[in-house]
């Protein structure tokens, strides 16, 4: 909403500087977002004399002025203007100037003749109706003084980003009852007078040509009309252009102007109806009824609904209400007979059909809001009395003013100590009266700590006693109200253990050289296929965006993976190669229509590019599998979960995942997640050409198998012995088996602290399609120190198992 | 006949204990380890001794060697005038094996800051879905179908009545149907706006909080949110609270804050006015506590939000939101 000052001066008398307004306004809660000064597009013109004139060589009606404007020399300018002569002083803009309608005034040439500036007409400048020639100003002026200076233009143009609940401030009158509220004396609003004059008055009565008839009171509670006999359409008078222009409004004709120039001083939307264009002289207010095709006066067609309000004549629709009128009743050059409309709306309606329509225009967009109830009579009068005056029309005597159903004033009860406990405040009843005085409620002091407060019609934001205490707040000032300390119990609850858990996992990633994403919530519709998930798998359960931004954000991710590939494709791009990330986030599985979707935390991570660069004391090396493989179990360990099983996949539970490099992780009898090598097809569908490894946890599950607490175990008191085994076995045969295997029988006796590999070879000598792993034994007795007779029998026996069950031999 | 290994370590052992100098330690060396030493004849005379017992000898032997050695240098070392130019050392400018750092997303450290500033407040943390029905992120907050307030947030829709939360607000609503006053919660998390420019992403974060209590005044809302301000930024951070509307609160209010940047001269970034919009605010509206059935008239309670990507843009100078969400390294190895 812009307000200009000088217009804002016609209802509150206040000399405040521009800037101390904007604060007070701002600090009120009408924000002002910016202030112009209305006359900025007058830089660079200044005031002329013209010393000389002559004769254009190739043009009869051009004329060469040689004028001074400041400058160490006379600028030459051509002129086409009748009236100019020597000794003349005008406005002039020069090069570099800007004038209304986008005209860039630059140095040229007119048929041959250099000409820098230009002379300006009153018209041109915007600061009068004169076009028919260059604007005489008085003697006087230096040469060069800027025009806006010469003229002492002030206007300040307030542009408010109003809050919607404060649609009685989307007009002049609205925001100067807000500033009434802190100019002194308090509350000096004047709204201007409407009697209509005796002299304009026709004969016949409105009654006699029109009707209006409401046939859904619920949507339409009132409707007012006025008519007007012989007006004649034609260009507004200057000062109505210039306050529409003022607020950023282009003038149409001075009866558009008229309506749109009250909506903006009373926040009322008008219609103006061509009359001889309504069917009976007939105004129905109703429903469509049926789903109709109506053409709006911008000469768009539309689909209408039956449940939208319409405006109807005698046979057919000619408004859609409140929202935009019909091209059919539209006022046009020869209209002589005027119907204003000025009604209010239920706002909820109006609301539905322009958003359901796709128009939005001033007058919906405060229909929607609320407007005063009481509010149309005025509008109407006020429009009808201008138009009477500036388009030399008569108006009918009488007014309509249907109301079917009658508004009902808002009244509260106030107790002061309850506004004092919301606020913290101890303010007087008396000073609580003097603020709500001051934006025009009206107060009964009805107890000792008590209100009864009439609410004006045009506030429709308030509606109980805490709105009063806002409204207090704000004229008060929150700077000053009291800060205080609320007095509470210390009674606290315990961290949920996602919390916890999700720390502990960042600390650890972040310890693991990895660093966090997050990613968006939507991916790519065609995420599941670039995955090659099958049509079973449960991540096609997508939801879809009814509205998305893109395609590649329009379905809710059931898994992290597309993001992290394409923060990999992202950093690859920007030729970091080496990339760990990792991301906790939820993914989201659409369940039964209309239900919420089933949202599930995932802990996601993905490593490409090299484990070392080539440096003094290491080679350059690519990270693999293996590398993944041990972020996760130092992680799982972290996290102190043991038991965990790491087992090939054979199916397409990941098929995005190499065949053969992929696996499921399996605590107890649990899947709680997956890693593997990203397929080489998947990665083409990225875009992406390295390596790239990735792991998928469910988070939920990882929190299941957390124990809450860790118990210390005693520290060992005797010795540990290791004795290595080595076999030759199948190359096909998993280390994981022979390590389960191992520990299966170690199990039976308490001796054995630990099993690991620490070698694998193939090659020369070994057999082709052989390996030799070697294990290294840990013994340990928690009550005494083993001698090599207790171990060898244990490891005897041990070693006998595996070379029985894996078919191994021993090496030669 | 020669001396057992045992004895030989006893004895060197012994005199390593009590030499009382350098020259001391030599003579030692000499004596056991020098050409004519007895450790040296030790190992000398190794090949008298049976197959099976010369490995192991040797073994032990040449591991006495080396403990002998090793205890003499540390001996040494304690009568050395410590003179650099008699060691020559490592080159300590050569590049180390460096321990490779990562890092949380900048988002998650705001997030961490803020959570721990409420929670030592005594604020319990709540969580919610991010996808809301419209009831929970809409009509409980008093922001009924078709009212205008609807359009200060730009809604994806998943259905008709299923929505991205635009806001953390639900929270409210949420933690109050399941607990009775007093109410002390903060709640964090992303939030979604169908807004996608130069200073808008569709996804972005919030932290919620919540206290509802007997006698909660708008004053009390102005100090738990100043101190937060002081705690997040600093002390000097002057604060002011604006009026606004929020459907959810009456008393509804912006917090803005004197520019971090400019410190309140006007700059680009506090578009030349010197303050901050930084959080929403205000005393829940009455309506909400009607909707999840509390005692209007005993409890009072307050609300606020305070936008996570802004405040980290105050806190470490990102001029482009769209930057938190592209997960350049580059970016993220910077906090």
């Amino acid at each position: 909403m812009k307000v200009s000052l000088s217009w804002l001066k016609e209802y509150i008398p206040v000399d405040l500087d521009p800037l101390e307004i904007s604060d007070r306004l701002t600090m009120a809660g009408l924000e002002v977002d910016s202030i112009e000064n209305l006359y900025d597009y007058l830089d660079n013109v200044v005031v002329a004399r013209i010393d000389e004139v002559k004769q254009h060589p190739n043009a009869d009606k051009l004329s060469c002025c040689l004028v001074d404007a400041g400058k160490d020399d006379l600028v030459q300018i051509v002129c086409g203007a009748p009236n100019v002569r020597e000794g003349m002083y005008v406005p002039c803009a020069l090069p570099g100037a800007v004038l209304p309608g986008e005209f860039k005034i630059k140095k040229s040439k007119l048929r041959g003749e250099k000409s820098h500036g230009m002379l300006c007409s009153g018209s041109e400048l915007r600061l009068a109706a004169d076009a028919s020639g260059i604007m005489d100003l008085e003697q006087g002026h230096l040469p060069g003084t800027p025009l806006e200076k010469a003229l002492d233009l002030t206007d300040t143009v307030f542009e408010i980003d109003l809050t919607p609940n404060r649609p009685d401030c989307l007009s002049m009158i609205g925001v100067a009852r807000e500033v009434g509220a802190f100019t002194e004396p308090r509350g000096m609003v004047k709204l201007p007078e409407v009697s209509l004059p005796e002299e304009k008055m026709a004969q016949e009565s409105i009654h006699d040509f029109a009707k209006v008839e409401i046939k859904d009171p619920d949507l339409c509670p009132r409707y007012s009309a006025g008519l007007l006999f012989d007006v004649k359409v034609e260009p507004s008078p200057f000062w109505l252009r210039q306050k529409l222009e003022s607020v950023g409004l282009t003038p149409i004709n001075n009866i558009v102007d008229i309506t749109n120039f009250v909506m903006l001083e009373t926040g009322q939307p008008l219609h103006a109806f061509d009359f001889d264009n309504l069917a009976r002289g007939q105004i129905v207010v109703k429903r469509a009824g049926s789903a109709i095709d109506f053409t709006t006066l911008d000469n768009k067609e539309h689909k209408l609904e039956s449940e939208m309000l319409m405006i109807c004549d005698g046979e057919r629709p000619v408004a859609l209400a409140g929202v935009m009128g019909g091209e059919n009743s539209e006022i046009s050059d020869t209209t002589t007979r005027v119907l204003i409309e000025s009604a209010y709306f239920n706002p909820i309606s109006i609301r539905r059909t322009a958003k359901k329509t796709g128009i939005a225009t001033d007058a919906s967009h405060r229909f929607e809001r609320g407007i005063d109830p009481e509010g149309t009579v005025y509008a109407m009068k006020r429009a009808v009395s201008l138009i009477a005056e500036v388009c030399d029309a008569s108006i009918a005597r009488d007014i309509i003013d249907e109301h079917p159903l009658q508004s009902a004033s808002v009244e509260i009860d106030l107790n002061i100590d309850a506004l004092n406990t919301r606020l913290g405040t101890d303010f007087s009843i008396d000073v609580v009266q003097e603020i709500l005085e001051s934006v025009e409620f009206d107060i009964e002091k009805t107890g000792e700590r008590q209100l009864k407060v009439k609410v004006p019609s045009f506030r429709v934001d308030v509606l109980r006693p805490e709105d009063l205490s806002e409204e207090v707040a704000r004229l008060w000032g929150y700077n000053n109200i009291k800060t205080s300390y609320p007095l509470v119990s210390a009674r606290g609850k315990a961290l949920a253990p996602v919390l916890l858990l999700r720390e502990r996992i960042r600390q650890a990633m972040i310890g693991f050289s990895f660093y966090e994403a997050i990613n968006y919530n939507f991916i790519h519709e065609e995420s599941c296929d670039r995955l090659r998930l099958v049509e079973a798998d449960k991540r096609r359960a997508v939801e879809r965006i009814l509205n998305p931004i893109s395609d590649q954000m329009s379905v809710l991710r059931t898994s992290l993976v597309p993001g992290l590939l394409d923060n990999m494709k992202r950093n690859n791009s920007q030729q970091t190669d080496t990339i760990k990330i990792f991301e906790i986030g939820k993914t989201f599985f659409a369940t039964q229509k209309g239900d919420l979707p089933e949202e599930k935390e995932m802990l996601a991570g993905l490593i490409t590019g090299n484990r070392s660069d080539q440096s003094w004391f290491s080679k350059k090396a690519g990270l693999d599998f293996f590398d993944l493989k041990g972020v996760v179990e130092g992680l799982l360990d972290e996290l102190f979960i043991r038991n965990v099983q790491f087992l090939k996949i054979k199916d397409d539970i990941c098929p995005y995942f190499e065949m053969g490099f992929g696996a499921i992780v399996k605590v107890s009898d649990l899947v709680v997640g997956s890693l593997g090598k990203i397929d080489a097809g998947v990665l083409k569908n990225y875009g992406l050409k390295q390596d790239a490894y990735v792991f998928d946890f469910d988070l939920a599950m990882l929190e299941e198998l957390m124990p809450g607490s860790v118990q210390a175990d005693p520290l060992p008191r005797f010795p540990s012995v290791s004795r290595d085994m080595t076999f030759i076995v199948d190359q096909s045969i998993e280390v994981g088996s022979m390590i389960g295997q191992l520990k299966k029988v170690a199990e039976k006796q308490i001796l054995v602290e630990d099993i690991f590999l620490f070698d694998v070879f193939e090659g020369k000598p070994l057999k082709e399609g052989k390996k030799s792993l070697s294990f290294r034994l840990v013994y340990r007795s928690p009550s005494k120190t083993l001698t090599e007779k207790n171990i060898k029998k244990l490891h005897t026996n041990l070693s006998r198992t595996i070379l029985k069950e894996f078919n191994a031999d021993l090496p030669e | 006949m020669q001396k057992s290994i045992a004895e030989i370590e006893k004895e060197a052992l012994d005199n390593i204990e009590k030499a009382g100098s350098k020259e001391d330690l030599e003579l030692v060396s000499t004596r056991y380890l020098g050409r004519k030493g007895l450790l040296t004849g030790f190992l000398r005379n190794i090949s008298s001794l049976s197959a099976e017992e010369r490995p192991l000898a040797g073994q032990n032997a040449n591991l006495l060697k080396i403990k002998i050695e090793t205890l003499i240098k540390q001996a040494s070392s304690n009568f050395e005038t410590r003179n650099a130019d008699s060691f020559s050392g490592i080159d300590v400018t050569l590049p180390g094996r460096r321990a490779v750092r990562g890092g949380l997303h900048p988002i998650t450290q705001v997030l961490n800051e803020i959570c721990g500033i409420f929670m030592r407040l005594g604020f319990d943390i709540a969580e919610g879905p991010e996808v809301e029905t419209d009831y929970y992120n809409f009509e409980a907050l008093n922001i009924p179908k078709y009212h205008p307030a609807r359009d200060m947030q730009d809604t994806f829709y998943v259905s008709e009545n299923i929505v991205l939360r635009t806001h953390t607000s639900p929270s409210q609503p949420r933690a109050m149907e399941k607990t009775d006053p007093p109410v002390r919660i903060i709640s964090a998390g992303k939030v979604f706006r169908c807004d996608s420019d130069l200073t808008h992403t569709p996804m972005f974060h919030q932290v919620e909080g919540l206290m509802v209590d007997e006698k909660i005044s708008f004053g009390d809302l102005k100090g738990i949110l100043t101190t937060f301000v002081h705690q997040f930024f600093d002390k000097e951070t002057s604060l002011r609270f604006r009026p606004s509307f929020f459907p959810f609160t009456e008393p509804s209010a912006e917090v803005d804050i004197r520019c971090v940047m400019c410190k309140g001269k006007g700059c680009r970034v506090c578009s030349k006015t010197g303050w901050l919009e930084v959080l929403g605010s205000g005393m829940v509206h009455p309506a909400v506590f009607e909707n999840v059935g509390y005692d209007t008239d005993k409890y009072t309670g307050f609300a606020f939000g305070i936008g996570i990507e802004r405040m980290a843009m105050l806190k470490y100078g990102i001029d482009d939101i769209r930057k938190y969400y592209e997960n350049d390294l580059r970016f993220l190895g910077q906090f």
